[in-house]
């Protein structure tokens, strides 16, 4: 539906995209996910036709948008960063002008209030924009994109500005929409990304640094599992925790196994990666029974897409690779068995990695 | 190109600037219609034509100043860009629309001819000549007016700039009296607006200066175009 192919744009020397490429299938909803000044709206930009590329092909239903613009245009719907609104025009004026700049061959009177039932802005039709709130503004701004009900939207942050109940409302029309069309969307919100998105590509400086569903992500950076544990020992003394870890590292599967500090009183936690392929709680669940040990506390600490993000953008994970001039640090794999639901755990582990972060001092291997 | 017209049109009047342009063009060209025909008891209204030459020069520019430059200012202008329509169907979208109000104007015109009729008889010809004259000069400043519009994010600054531009076109003409070159004289001449304008209004109908004022439209509406398209490759 749309293919990007080695996409670049430069203003002066300045490289604000560099070499982007992917593809994104009918029906798919793709998340565009990077921090301030990543290129996210400049390559939404190119993708509409608002600014042209430097080099490479945008190709919109098979239709190159700089050889042939008004017909590739014609099968996007665009909500820019700014709603692009007349703002002394009322609602149902300004849809009414987008229908006629589109040519849209809808049934006029149907077609606008089918959209506007959508975007539930049928109360205030005959009200000037500039008298809207930020809200409404922004969802007239999603009912512009979505007159003549072009096959492909590109919405550079449609939910800015929303109150929560606008944004969940907004997310599920999103999913719906993504039923019927193919969507891009960028946020800075992770979980907005997460909770919609089919696929998510990350923008990093310009290029891809990721790409494929949050697990997919999640598992190519990490390619473990880490786990956090709280065991109970036979002394209560420091002596338990060499005993325990020792007996914990002999377990098939494990990559690696440090003893934090001492949470309790006479107990430690232990920090364990896995190799990814073997589930070993089972394993340490009955090497402690065995032992007479006792298991108090059991945390998966997966990344999150927060942390993700994080390992991405501030590049700490691809130093290396980018000044070795790979082309991309890319990831794309294949992904396995389903995970757990990590939307509803994610505050709980952000936490954690970050007290974990803090106190890497005080533990010994 | 139909939507961006009627969209034009309807923002000159909820704007306002459609009322002020009218009101001002109205009241200046009814005070020379006065002075200068049924006061001084002529039925000749080319001096009003002339005089109102000076009042286009700084209005033209109030109706031309925000149609690009809002659009650029409020980012409006990645709706139109994005969608299924041409550069040059923007362009002239908007260039027609401020024509219609021009024309709208200049109409007044029809009224003053129906008052002299009553006072005596109306020299059509010269009155339609310069009709057809100010028609003329309106399209290619309007042109220059958008193209200025074009360059600029800030109304004042293409009001002002415009305004500047469209006068210096009126003095540019004077200029040749001062030059000693003979081919000097005859191109300065060749390229004045005044000039080609008040040989209209003496009656006299020169195919040349018709060419001169719509290839003067034609070129700066296609400036504009080369601006609106260079800043998507910038």
């Amino acid at each position: 539906m749309i293919e990007v192919k080695n996409l670049s744009k430069r203003y002066g020397d300045k490289r604000a995209v560099n070499n982007i490429s992917f593809k994104v299938e009918k029906g798919e909803i793709l998340g565009f996910l990077g921090p301030n000044g990543a290129g996210k709206s400049t390559t939404m930009n190119m993708l509409t036709g608002y600014i042209s590329s430097t080099s490479g092909q945008i190709l919109i239903n098979g239709t190159d948008v700089l050889e042939e613009p008004k017909k590739a245009k014609a099968n996007i719907g665009y909500l820019p960063e700014i709603p692009p609104l007349y703002v002394d025009m009322t609602v149902d004026g300004y849809l009414n002008f987008v229908y006629d700049l589109k040519k849209c061959k809808l049934p006029r009177k149907a077609h606008l209030k089918d959209v506007c039932d959508l975007c539930k802005i049928s109360d205030v039709r005959q009200r000037l924009i500039k008298n809207l709130s930020k809200g409404y503004k922004q969802r007239v701004g999603l009912a512009q994109a979505l007159i003549s009900n072009p096959p492909v939207l590109i919405l550079d942050e449609p939910t800015v500005g929303l109150d929560p109940n606008q944004i969940i409302e907004i997310r599920s029309l999103i999913k719906k929409l993504g039923k019927r069309h193919t969507v891009i969307l960028s946020s800075h919100i992770l979980p907005e990304i997460q909770a919609v998105c089919d696929r998510i590509i990350i923008i990093n400086k310009g290029v891809v640094a990721a790409d494929g569903t949050a697990d997919e992500i999640a598992k190519s950076i990490t390619n473990e599992h880490k786990m956090t544990l709280r065991i109970e020992g036979p002394t209560h003394t420091a002596s338990d925790k060499t005993l325990i870890a020792d007996a914990i590292r002999a377990l098939d599967g494990i990559k690696y196994v440090r003893a934090d500090m001492e949470r309790e009183k006479g107990i430690y936690d232990f920090d364990v990666e896995t190799d990814g392929k073997t589930d070993v709680r089972r394993a340490i669940n009955a090497l402690c029974s065995e032992n007479g040990w006792n298991i108090l506390m059991l945390q998966l600490s997966d990344l999150t897409l927060e942390d993700i993000f994080m390992k991405i953008t501030t590049g700490e994970q691809f130093a290396e690779s980018e000044d070795s001039g790979k082309p991309k640090p890319r990831i794309n794999l294949v992904f396995g068995s389903g995970e757990n639901n990590k939307t509803e755990e994610a505050p709980a582990e952000a936490e954690d990695s970050a007290q974990e972060a803090d106190e890497d001092n005080g533990g010994e291997q | 190109m139909g939507a961006i017209y009627r969209r034009e049109m309807g923002a000159f009047f909820t704007s306002g600037i459609a009322y002020v342009f009218l009101a001002v063009f109205y009241f200046f060209s009814g005070y020379f219609f006065y002075n200068e025909v049924l006061a001084s008891g002529y039925t000749d209204t080319s001096p009003v034509f002339q005089n109102m030459f000076k009042i286009v020069l700084f209005l033209i520019p109030i109706l031309t100043m925000r149609l690009l430059s809002e659009e650029k200012k409020n980012r409006t202008d990645q709706g139109l860009l994005t969608a299924p329509v041409g550069l040059g169907e923007i362009v002239v979208g908007k260039y027609l629309a401020a024509l219609t109000i021009y024309i709208i104007a200049e109409s007044i015109i029809f009224v003053y001819a129906v008052i002299l009729g009553y006072l005596g008889t109306v020299a059509w010809a010269a009155l339609l000549g310069n009709y057809f004259a100010m028609l003329l000069l309106g399209a290619a400043f309007i042109a220059v007016g958008i193209f200025i519009s074009s360059l600029t994010e800030n109304q004042m600054t293409a009001a002002v700039f415009s305004m500047a531009v469209l006068f210096f076109l009126y003095l540019f003409g004077s200029t040749a009296e001062k030059v000693s070159k003979k081919w000097m004289y005859d191109i300065i001449k060749e390229l004045s607006f005044y000039d080609r304008y008040v040989e209209f209004t003496q009656g006299v109908f020169n195919l040349t200066s018709v060419l001169f004022y719509l290839s003067t439209a034609f070129l700066f509406n296609f400036f504009t175009v080369r601006v609106l398209e260079k800043r998507r490759w910038s």
